[in-house]
């Protein structure tokens, strides 16, 4: 449209636009901190008017499952880029499998993601499916645990083949996490 | 910064259009900044730009789709209904706000 003379500055959120812009985000890890970067790029994306779809695969079916969602954990076992949350002190990879050094890593981590009021897994994915995004879980995962649609959270839109997926986001942008 | 003129007021905006002087604005603008990205405001609209403009105030930052649902008690999904598509820059921009800085 061109601007009238004069005429007021006002953003342009692509309201006239039909961009036809997809997503798609497949989570194939079910560490707690791999978890997050796909739902937090789905939210971003959805708050954006994007049409996104999640696909939830070999471990990253954990943050789906009913009984292991609200329990995923981090371990700072082969990351050595964790770090403390305070200075620049590292985890030496030594102490890393210690028992009980899982445990503590995911209570810091948990808290660290509580102080910035992003939510838990299973509330994050409450908002993404608010905020119009489609789950979908892997049939191929399902199997291997031995789990049904039921074994779900209810919202997931259903057990698909990885083929079904790739039909349902032609044309989509994909991210593979 | 741009100075835009609505209503017959010189706005101060950034280069997008969404106002920078948290004074600037009152109910009167904020219903011209609605009907400039068409969104008819109704009572329910008005609460939640009342709520992003106190928030604002104490927190100074723009409150995310999250806090508003956390804090503000508006759940995500009707966020979606009332200012379709991007709830959060559009209400930030209604409220005469700058956009949300926070990820989530």
């Amino acid at each position: 449209m061109p601007a009238k003379k004069n005429a007021p500055i006002v953003p342009n959120f692509g309201d006239d636009e039909e961009t036809g812009r997809k997503l798609a985000i497949i989570c194939s890890k079910g560490n707690l901190d791999m978890a997050y970067p796909g739902l937090i790029l789905a939210n971003a994306a959805l708050g954006e008017g994007v049409e996104t779809h999640l696909f939830f695969t070999f471990w990253g079916f954990d943050m789906i499952a009913k009984k292991r969602m609200n329990d995923l954990k981090f371990s700072p076992t082969g990351n050595t880029a964790m770090h403390m949350p305070i200075g620049d002190v590292r985890v030496p990879q030594a102490l890393a499998p210690v028992p009980g050094m899982q445990a503590v890593a995911t209570k810091m981590l948990k808290k660290q993601i509580a102080d910035l009021g992003v939510p838990e897994v299973p509330d994050f994915l409450d908002q993404i499916v608010a905020a119009g995004g489609h789950l979908w879980g892997c049939r191929m995962s399902a199997d291997m645990n031995k789990f049904t649609e039921t074994d779900l959270r209810d919202d997931v839109e259903g057990i698909i083949s990885a083929s079904d997926f790739i039909e349902k986001t032609e044309g989509a942008q994909l991210l593979f996490i | 910064m741009p100075v835009t003129t609505l209503l017959d007021r010189e706005i101060h905006v950034d280069d997008e259009g969404f106002l920078t002087e948290y004074d600037e604005w009152d109910e009167a603008l904020g219903a011209e900044l609605a009907k400039q990205i068409g969104i008819e405001m109704t009572d329910e609209h008005w609460s939640l730009i009342r709520f992003l403009r106190e928030d604002f105030k104490e927190k100074g930052e723009t409150a995310t789709t999250r806090r508003v649902q956390a804090a503000g008690g508006v759940p995500t999904k009707r966020q979606f209904e009332l200012f379709p598509k991007k709830p959060a820059k559009k209400m930030a921009y209604i409220a005469g706000l700058p956009k949300p800085h926070g990820c989530v």
